[in-house]
């Protein structure tokens, strides 16, 4: 009988939006009549039991989408994903502190949660005081806090501060409390939410060491955490999640290998074939984004070639006015250039920019001049407005490349060039004919 | 490991396992409770004679004013100031409880969204701080007796019940309110106007005879109303009468705001995490 059963689940949010920004020409009638709508939808809301939510437009958000797994008992379980991914929500689920939209779970035991480092933890009461609140909030009972009151106190190395009010104690010392206390809750099923993320390396290997000890003892772990290395360590399976659905489930190298995998995309070219799922909204939808040099789809580029950047989209509204522009980013994330398709800003002429666009599926490519960028990664972000001012889509560090210098400069001179740019530029020398002066030894 | 219960969560499914976690999570009603009185009195030193002047000067106020002033009666032979505390008491418990209760939710926001445990234990816990705020009033009580060299009769004894009632009195609308606070933060403002109203239109200051016969079963509408007139009874003893009939009605709005303030709350339960 597994630990945990996961079937179907799903949970939605809703969200709302404020159509004031979106609009460029606001008249008073118009902002009258989307404030009766809006009331009126709210009253609608009220009346009917659902939520109020602020906005004038309520969008249904898929936080999990048809979520479906198993864990053993004994298991520990990685959870991996971007952020945003629906990881944090799944933990809410299964810790019961929010309902599932569909869907079905089954637990066999008891579940204890640390989704929060200090949950509970009252700035003006002591240490000592506060184990036995967070131990309280966190399900033990008074009497296990008092048994197990030294071997907390021990982990967290606060024996001198304890009747000091926590307020005063250090960032260190307040996260090295709150999780010994969690730390030492028995449950049969413990579910852990990145709290590694605070605290310094000590302190992370005294957790994971404790996690460790925790699962040796046959105890079922779900552990979420951006650390590799942690998750390496302790996780003997990982599930990976991305936009609230679930696309890998296996050992835990394989699973963290797909994450890194996914993070680089396929080598040159990001396509999103579904509308529905790919970056945008109701009026702009990207398609591809991709690099071709030397007639191929690359991402590794050779210096003295062009690089032709292309930004395939679909357009929703028809009459658009569309514009596409780029920005380039060295390794370190520095602007390095902007460019669009505006006709000030373009060699050529693009025929597309300021005509309404009809509804379709368009491709608006740049091409960055060979001998141009100076060697080393370089990623780029992609917009695409209407009308020069509303971002309607956009992808940071969509794509990433690297420039190799193949030596077409290199005859004369082997070390590195200086810059972000390396270009060649037209020089010339001349002899200027002396008059008088002569130069003295 | 002793055996494992199953637990399954779905969407609308009730939880059967609620009622017993409530018991599993009993002392937490206990730690919240401690919690916000240690705080209380953490950053003061006067902080636990503010319980006892509160009350003590607001009885004088009401001695003075409504006693004196307006020459209002009181009930039998007993003290004015007597008889006014012995009304003060449950209100001041009341009120407090109300008023905390509401908030209580809202005040946890952070436990409510990233821990479980039963979320009726909040406002609970809050009703258990005005309780014994209520218990450090009462000292005060057994300071009038000695002053007045009043003695209680038997009908002391069954104030335990009346402190019950009081506790359920203020429970049943402070789980309504709440819950409701979650989603529709307008009932944030309703509270503190509807106890001051109640202040005065409740017989804190004054005894419930003075309302006219044909008005007291109306009067008796308020909840309140037959609560302040048990513990009169229960401490005043003979000096004062029981209104039988309004009695029997303030019990029966108790009961009723009890079951709607649970229902309510239990209802809108599993969205807190969502709304809050």
């Amino acid at each position: 009988m597994p630990a945990i059963t996961v079937e179907n689940l799903s949970k939605s949010y809703l969200v709302g939006h404020n159509a004031a920004q979106a609009e460029r020409y606001t008249a008073l009638r118009d902002v009258l009549a989307r404030s009766a709508r809006t009331l009126a939808r709210k009253t609608r809301d009220m009346f009917q039991g659902r939520a109020i939510v602020q906005g004038d437009e309520v969008e249904e958000f898929w936080a999990l989408k048809d979520v479906s797994f198993e864990v053993e008992r004994g298991e520990t379980l990685g959870i991996i994903g971007r952020n945003g991914a629906g990881k944090s929500t799944l933990l809410k689920v299964l810790s019961r502190i929010t309902e599932p939209t569909k869907g079905r779970i089954t637990i066999q035991g008891r579940v204890a949660s640390l989704l929060e480092v200090g949950t509970g933890f009252h700035p003006e009461l002591t240490g000592r005081e506060n184990i036995f609140l967070n131990g309280a909030i966190l399900g033990m009972t008074r009497a296990e806090i008092r048994r197990k009151f030294d071997e907390i106190v021990a982990f967290a190395e606060v024996e001198t501060f304890l009747d000091t009010p926590v307020k005063r104690y250090s960032s260190g010392m307040y996260v090295r409390l709150a999780f010994a206390v969690a730390a030492h809750l028995e449950p049969e099923i413990l579910v852990v939410d990145e709290v590694l993320a605070v605290g310094d390396a000590n302190f992370q290997k005294k957790c994971l060491g404790k996690m460790g000890d925790v699962a040796s003892e046959g105890r079922t772990v779900l552990f979420v955490s951006h650390n590799m290395a942690a998750l390496l360590k302790i996780c003997t399976r990982a599930i990976l999640v991305r936009d609230g659905l679930l696309i890998d489930d296996g050992a835990t190298g394989d699973v963290v290998k797909t994450y890194i995998e996914m993070g680089r995309e396929k080598r040159g070219e990001v396509v999103w074939e579904e509308v529905s799922t790919a970056p945008g909204n109701t009026i702009i939808r990207l398609h591809a984004v991709r690099l071709v040099s030397e007639g191929r789809v690359t991402d590794e580029i050779d210096i003295q070639h062009d690089i032709r950047v292309e930004v395939e989209f679909w357009n929703l509204k028809p009459g658009a006015h569309i514009s596409t522009s780029i920005h380039l980013l060295d390794r370190m994330g520095s602007g390095v250039l902007a460019t669009a398709n505006m006709h000030s800003a373009n060699l050529i002429r693009d025929d597309w920019f300021g005509r309404p666009h009809p509804v379709g599926l368009y491709r608006s490519a740049c091409i960055l001049p060979g001998n141009f960028l100076n060697e080393g990664a370089y990623s780029i972000n992609v917009i695409v407005q209407t009308d020069l001012t509303t971002t309607e889509a956009r992808v940071d560090e969509v794509l990433t490349f690297m420039v190799h210098d193949t030596g077409a400069m290199r005859r004369e001179y082997t070390g590195h060039w200086l810059g972000v740019v390396r270009p060649k530029l037209a020089w010339q020398t001349q002899l200027l004919p002396s008059v008088t002066q002569e130069v003295s030894a | 490991m002793t055996q494992p219960q199953t637990l399954i969560i779905e969407p609308g499914l009730a939880d059967r396992t609620y009622w017993r976690d409530l018991w599993r999570y009993r002392e937490l009603f206990y730690v919240l409770a401690w919690r916000d009185i240690s705080v209380r009195y953490k950053q003061t030193i006067i902080g636990l004679a503010w319980a006892l002047l509160r009350p003590f000067l607001t009885m004088v106020v009401f001695t003075v004013v409504f006693g004196k002033l307006a020459k209002l009666p009181t009930e039998g032979a007993a003290p004015y100031a007597l008889m006014v505390f012995a009304g003060l008491l449950p209100w001041q418990f009341f009120s407090t409880a109300l008023s905390e209760s509401s908030n209580s939710l809202i005040g946890n926001a952070n436990l409510i969204s990233k821990v479980y445990f039963p979320r009726l234990i909040v406002p609970a816990a809050a009703v258990v701080v005005s309780f014994v705020d209520f218990l450090i009033s009462f000292s005060i009580l057994l300071g009038l007796f000695l002053w007045y060299q009043f003695l209680p009769g038997w009908q002391i004894l069954t104030l335990p019940l009346f402190v019950v009632m009081a506790f359920l009195a203020s429970l049943g609308p402070g789980l309504w309110i709440t819950a409701l606070n979650v989603k529709y933060r307008d009932f944030r403002y309703i509270i503190p106007f509807i106890v001051q109203v109640g202040l005065y239109l409740s017989p804190v200051g004054f005894s419930s005879s003075v309302v006219p016969e044909a008005w007291r079963l109306l009067y008796s509408l308020n909840p309140v109303v037959g609560v302040i007139d048990g513990f009169r009874w229960a401490i005043l003893g003979g000096d004062s009468t029981l209104y039988i009939p309004g009695f029997l009605l303030s019990w029966g709005l108790i009961i009723f705001f009890l079951w709607l303030g649970i229902r309510q709350f239990r209802g809108m339960e599993k969205s807190f995490a969502d709304l809050i």
